[in-house]
């Protein structure tokens, strides 16, 4: 039993002013102590834009994970589900307070006095256009094969642009890269795994990860799809164009699909509306669904402390 | 027995507890930066500012892991440093530098209230705790001390970490060499899930003794 925290209403009972520790019932700034200072010669609103992309990516794939607790087929990959949503919330929470000491005027306003911290508004007071995720990680989510196909479509491109990232001009975004690169290989390994246990498993685990994959495979080309923003970013040196591991990213899935010993589906790219995509704001009908749930407590209380 | 009996008894026993490492040196450094020429009152202030900060890092070093109490914050490397400065009223600030295991770790929060609450408990009047993300934690960094507080828990620490430069490698197989069951000592052990209880933990079976066991995962 841990003794240290014997009772969480032990701090109630301190002389002082030291109860509230009990209930740690203050925000702090998760970037306190690093360098947020714009690298020179790169313009804050893009870096900020930036953030929010892969902010955003984080912020709803780590939503439609969580949608699995206490669903997931048994215990350990429930658990294995929530650590991954919990890995990609934890990123989430760094790049949108990035992108808000970047520039703040992309914080939603609230009444003054709202305790809410900056990646909170973020996060629970912009509307569907103001996302910039991609739709892979909005649309619903489906059975568990859906699942494992998303988070090995994700995670290989996600991590092939963290590796590069690590390199970034930014140090926050270095040092979230740093520490994403090996949550993300874990998210990885553990998709590409189920993946090979679904394809070589029974009939019916095998046409339901053709089924996930057919479904999601035209979502996939937006992830290294490149976004003016992203190439700009690239070329400042503080961001990846994600068309850049393309081929890597290629390569890794491959990968998986020829150990499975699946075909590569031949879907065409899910068509933006007049080019835009989820970068540019331009969601699926999905995103709206995932953010009313999602925001809809935080909303009710713009002056709420959590 | 009370609560607060019960942590009288584990400050106590805390207190036996030898001044960690980094206390010892971060004394050390400071002595040797006592010059011998200066005047009585500066290498007095000094002294004082040397044995705050020893006294500051030894308090933060006995503070606990919310999520393994087995292991202080410095032996599981998430105490990265404490200083002892003074802000522009000259008043003094203890300054603690703590990591995450993982981004989104949920115990931050208690890591940081419990650092802010023992060293206000020790007469620390003002307290600041600040997150370093860079470079990223590594189970590298969980002390001697730590690995064998592990494995009087049951708990199965963590190999090397592997070392990586380039594009990290898909891994379809097991990730390592099944850990010996911390139980029974078997060899016999396998991998039930990547993701444990809490974020930095593996969860493995072994088939000797049977029972379910923990691993801290190398990153």
């Amino acid at each position: 039993m841990n003794e240290e925290h014997g009772s969480i209403f032990d701090g109630l009972l301190e002389s002082g002013d030291s109860g509230q520790w009990a209930f740690g019932t203050d925000f702090e700034d998760p970037l306190a102590g690093i360098d947020t200072t714009t690298p020179d010669g790169v313009d804050p609103a893009g870096l900020a834009a930036y953030c929010l992309m892969l902010g955003d990516d984080a912020l709803i794939m780590s939503q439609r994970l969580s949608e699995w607790c206490s669903r997931a087929p048994d215990l350990e990959e429930d658990i294995a589900l929530a650590n991954m949503a919990l890995d990609l919330l934890g990123q989430a929470r760094l790049l949108l307070a990035r992108a808000a000491a970047a520039d703040p005027s992309v914080v939603p306003v609230l009444p003054d006095g709202s305790p809410v911290p900056p990646e909170d508004r973020l996060a629970f007071f912009r509307d569907d256009r103001e996302f910039r995720n991609v739709r892979l990680a909005e649309v619903p989510n489906g059975d568990f094969a859906h699942v494992v196909v998303r988070l090995l479509l994700f995670s290989a491109a996600r991590l092939a642009v963290f590796e590069r990232l690590r390199a970034s001009r930014d140090q926050v975004l270095a040092a979230v890269a740093g520490k994403g690169v090996k949550e993300l290989a874990y998210h990885r390994d553990w998709a590409g795994r189920w993946f090979l246990t679904l394809a070589r498993g029974t009939e019916e685990s095998h046409r339901r990860l053709l089924a996930a994959l057919d479904a999601l495979w035209p979502l996939r080309a937006e992830l290294v799809a490149s976004h003016p923003l992203e190439r700009s970013m690239a070329g400042a040196g503080v961001g990846v164009d994600p068309a850049s591991v393309a081929g890597e990213v290629d390569a890794v899935v491959d990968q998986v699909l020829a150990v499975s010993g699946v075909e590569r589906p031949e879907r065409a790219p899910l068509a933006g509306v007049g080019g835009r995509t989820g970068r540019d704001g331009m969601h699926t009908e999905a995103l709206s669904r995932l953010l009313a749930e999602m925001q809809v407590v935080a909303r009710a209380h713009p002056m709420g402390r959590w | 027995m009370s609560a607060r009996e019960a942590r009288a008894g584990v400050q106590a026993q805390e207190r036996e507890d030898r001044a960690t490492v980094q206390a010892q040196e971060r004394a050390g450094r400071a002595t040797v930066q006592a010059q011998e020429h200066e005047a009585p009152a500066t290498v007095q202030a000094r002294k004082v500012a040397a044995r705050r900060a020893a006294e500051a890092a030894e308090v933060a070093g006995r503070v606990r892991d919310p999520e393994m109490p087995m292991l202080t914050l410095a032996d599981l490397g998430v105490l990265r440093g404490v200083e002892v400065t003074r802000d522009a009223e000259g008043a003094e600030v203890v300054v603690a530098s703590i990591t995450p295991t993982y981004t989104g770790c949920p115990a931050m929060k208690t890591m940081r209230d419990d650092l802010v609450h023992r060293l206000r408990e020790a007469g620390f009047e003002r307290v600041e705790v600040r997150v370093v993300l860079d470079p990223p934690w590594s189970s590298d960094w969980i002390s001697e001390r730590g690995r064998a507080a592990l494995r009087a828990a049951g708990l199965s620490p963590p190999g090397p970490a592997p070392r990586r430069s380039g594009p990290v490698l898909l891994t379809l197989g097991p990730k390592r060499a099944a850990p010996p069951c911390p139980r029974c000592g078997s060899a016999d052990t396998r991998l039930t899930s990547e993701f444990g209880a809490t974020a930095c933990k593996a969860l493995y079976r072994c088939a000797a003794c049977l029972e379910p066991f923990e691993h801290v995962k190398e990153i």
